[in-house]
């Protein structure tokens, strides 16, 4: 799950995250008429948002053929994981705990200031695709209340007034990377 | 290592590991130059860089030479999260807090080469401003017993050698080779050990139901999808002994007749995940898990199954349906999985808390264990104690302490000196617990009886900063984000009870609407499908019970005694440091700010919709918050 949306997918890229998606479903040998081949079907669908970063209705229809059911029950299934998403989200994914313990220590107001200033909802990405904000329900780092991911890394006892500071240092290395997704769609 | 074949065998295999822990368990022999260095590797830690800690005593080791005499490894959660990362020296028993990459350097040449503690590292004790060096000496450990978490802190979770080292596997062999399956349940019925998720079910009586049943195939599932914010004990256990979770899946395989186990953990905890994988695969090997368990003729293999982030999936139907790759949503019960699960098959879903307990009572007795506790509620729990405390972290304690030895004894009190209000217990289908009940033995049953929960654990402690209505109000928005939507009390309920309160904390409430939120609170949980709806009204009706005053202030008086609710708030300008810039005139959106030029400016209170756009434009810092 470390694979973060880096713009163009591309025809070739495209085919190259199939290929990874179908070697990884390969493995579950799932028997079309198996009343029990969904089992694997949560697994699957974390596999290929790993691969693709989100899950695009090309990517439903696959898998349900694979699984030999409809795609109706494919969305279904997305749809109600807080986990899946339809939508792809920003090459800085930013995670504000909304846990207990991180709400009692103020991360409202943290999450407020990031909606400030990337001038977006929780749930939304920014205009250029870079970043993108979400609530988060508990890491289980209580200690380090309030906890904000961002991609892997975890910030913790993160105060509004660090916001920009942590915005910014990713800033730089969306910039360095910046020619890469600029020559998107 | 090569397969283990009998339980003779496996009792071989222990004395040959046993050694490994020798600094650890007889300790104190600290003439010796023998050290291990045990680094936290717990998520809290983790994210403080532990894992660089390790690293870097690994490498000091390395150049030094010292590789025969010096361990260094990660270990389970420690517990006290507050002062992670956390490195122990033993034998010395030494605990050293807030420790730095870059401390391993100084600790290494002090302590571990010139057998000199790391003073600036030690625990300040904050009463007697004092340093303590022995774990066993500070005051966050003395009150706790230590059985699910035992081996925290103890032993290396990602090495079998260790986990055998502790006696590990050996409840397994005994009750292969000595015990028949309703020899265990029999014992287990004995422990008195109750499902540590919530409710508190007997388990032994919940494995004697599905033991019952003749079926072609039986399940046992680990649930270890801990979705209450601010409860981690679960993910501490996998991260920090998941063979102890095996042993007792195993066990209860055994007990009921399964032959196949899952463990359903959250995707969220990646780390758990990972240690758990591993602890599998080295289970496998030694052929712990798999055909022919210690030549008993007994199989039993265990898969992972990931959640993929819905709060409901901890009810057990919700969470079997989940795994057959369905919407996660709850069922009627009965029929209890007991009897069809999944797959229609007989299936126990235990929690990860309560499987840990398991191996403990068939090493050391059904009767000490049940000599732990209260007459109803026997052995320990674990609680995640956060929110505005002092030590925050996993404690563990006998059943029948009281709230406020575990708030003051072990929590060391408020945060920053504020006032005790009230502490959550139970998560979103808990309540709160003001102050008169601090010395009320905790138990299931007294807790209920005060209107809130046992719940998986989370304890949120809470000062006289927070407003209890706006702190209702967070936990009601959860269940309506969480609410599966099957049934209608719940779907349309919850979201209801937000609305309303959503207009108290904003200054729109009515007397009507206190009526309203009691009335419809009560109907959620007289008619609700599973237990999460039945039980999400709880916040609300715990907070009304002891704080009505609170909901009265906010909606007699418009005012938010704790003043946390933002949209009480009045807006007024300082007539001292005013200049008359009509800075916030011009940027007020609904026009509520006269004045003129050079003069006091005043913001019309019911024209304002306290949007906080003056305060942000002044300059002079002139706009103040009453």
């Amino acid at each position: 799950m470390s694979y973060t949306h880096q713009g163009c997918p591309g025809k070739q890229l495209a085919l190259e995250r199939y290929e990874q998606l179908n070697t990884y479903i390969e493995t579950l040998h799932i028997v079309p008429d198996n009343p029990r081949r969904k089992d694997t079907l949560i697994q699957t669908l974390h596999k290929a948002q790993g691969i693709f970063g989100y899950l695009p209705d090309e990517v439903q229809h696959h898998i349900a053929q694979k699984y030999n059911i409809s795609h109706a029950e494919v969305s279904g299934v997305i749809s109600f994981y807080n986990y899946f998403t339809t939508t792809p989200k920003g090459d800085v994914q930013i995670n504000v705990c909304l846990g207990t313990a991180c709400y009692v220590a103020g991360a409202d107001k943290v999450m407020q200031e990031f909606e400030r200033v990337l001038d977006i909802k929780s749930g939304e990405v920014t205009p250029d695709g870079s970043f993108s904000i979400e609530g988060l329900r508990c890491v289980g780092a209580c200690s380090l209340a309030p906890v904000v991911t961002v991609n892997e890394k975890v910030y913790g006892k993160v105060q509004p007034e660090k916001v920009p500071e942590i915005l910014e240092h990713y800033l730089t290395e969306v910039s360095a990377t910046g020619d890469a997704s600029n020559d998107q769609d | 290592m090569t397969r283990i074949n009998s339980q003779q065998q496996l009792l071989e295999t222990y004395q040959q590991v046993r050694p490994l822990l020798n600094l650890r368990l007889n300790g104190q022999d600290v003439a010796s130059s023998e050290r291990t260095i045990m680094v936290c590797g717990g998520t809290g830690c983790h994210a403080s860089e532990s894992q660089q800690l390790v690293a870097n005593f690994q490498a000091l080791i390395e150049e030094n030479g010292l590789s025969d005499s010096v361990q260094a490894s990660v270990t389970g959660c420690f517990g006290f999260c507050e002062q992670g990362p956390i490195v122990k020296i033993y034998p010395d028993d030494v605990f050293y807090v807030q420790v730095k990459p870059e401390d391993a350097h100084e600790i290494f040449e002090e302590h571990i080469l010139d057998n000199r503690r790391v003073e600036r590292l030690l625990y300040t004790d904050p009463v007697l401003q004092e340093r303590v060096a022995e774990q066993h000496n500070i005051p966050f450990y003395q009150p706790q017993q230590r059985i699910a978490l035992r081996h925290a802190g103890l032993i290396n979770p990602e090495d079998i050698r260790e986990y055998i080292a502790v006696e590990g596997y050996q409840a397994l062999g005994k009750v292969l080779t000595e015990m028949t399956p309703q020899q265990v349940i029999e014992e287990m019925k004995r422990s008195g050990l109750r499902g540590r998720g919530g409710a508190g079910f007997s388990a032994g009586k919940k494995w004697e139901f599905a033991q019952q049943y003749d079926a072609p195939e039986k399940f046992i599932i680990c649930n270890a999808d801990e979705g209450d914010p601010g409860a981690f004990m679960d993910r501490s256990i996998m991260e920090g002994d998941a063979h102890t979770v095996i042993e007792g899946m195993a066990i209860a395989g055994y007990a009921i007749g399964a032959n196949q186990g899952y463990v359903y953990i959250r995707a969220e905890y990646p780390l758990a995940v990972q240690r758990l994988r591993r602890a599998l695969d080295q289970a496998r090997e030694l052929g712990l898990l798999g055909t022919d368990i210690l030549g008993s003729g007994f199989d039993f293999d265990i898969d992972i199954r990931l959640g993929a982030g819905a709060f409901v999936c901890g009810e057990e139907t919700a969470l079997i349906h989940s795994m057959q790759g369905e919407r996660g949503e709850p069922t009627t019960k009965p029929p209890f999985p007991a009897q069809s699960g999944l797959w229609g098959c007989p299936t126990i879903v235990n929690n990860v808390e309560t499987l840990a307990n398991v191996p403990v009572i068939f090493t050391r007795g059904a009767d000490w264990y049940n000599s732990i506790g209260t007459e109803t509620s026997k052995g320990t729990k674990v609680f995640a104690l956060a929110g505005q405390v002092n030590n925050i972290g996993l404690v563990e304690v006998p059943m029948g302490i009281t709230l406020r030895q575990i708030i003051y004894d072990i929590g060391g009190g408020i945060k920053g000196g504020g006032e005790f209000k009230a502490i959550q217990t139970g998560g979103p289908s808990g309540g709160c617990i003001p102050s008169k009940f601090l010395d009320v033995p905790i138990d299931y049953e007294s807790l209920a009886s005060i209107g809130s929960m046992m719940g998986s654990g989370g304890m949120i402690v809470l000062s006289d900063a927070t407003c209890m209505v706006k702190f209702a109000r967070y936990y009601l928005e959860f269940s309506v984000e969480e609410s599966c939507g099957r049934c209608l009390p719940c779907r349309v309920g919850t979201k209801r009870l937000h609305e309303i309160l959503v207009n108290i904390t904003e200054g729109r409430g009515t007397e009507a609407d206190l009526v309203e939120l009691k009335e419809l609170s009560e109907i959620i949980s007289d008619t609700a499908l599973c237990g999460l709806g039945q039980t999400a009204p709880n916040p609300v009706l715990s907070t009304m019970k002891y704080f009505w005053d609170e909901y009265v202030a906010h909606v007699h008086d418009h005012r938010c005694p704790a003043g946390a609710c933002e949209k009480m708030l009045n807006y007024e300008i300082d007539p001292e440091k005013c200049i008359g810039c009509t800075a916030c005139a011009r940027v007020c959106p609904v026009d509520a700010i006269s004045g003129q030029v050079k003069q006091l400016h005043t913001i019309d209170q019911v024209r304002c919709i306290k949007c906080g756009a003056c305060k942000a434009k002044c300059k002079f810092k002139a706009v103040n918050i009453n």
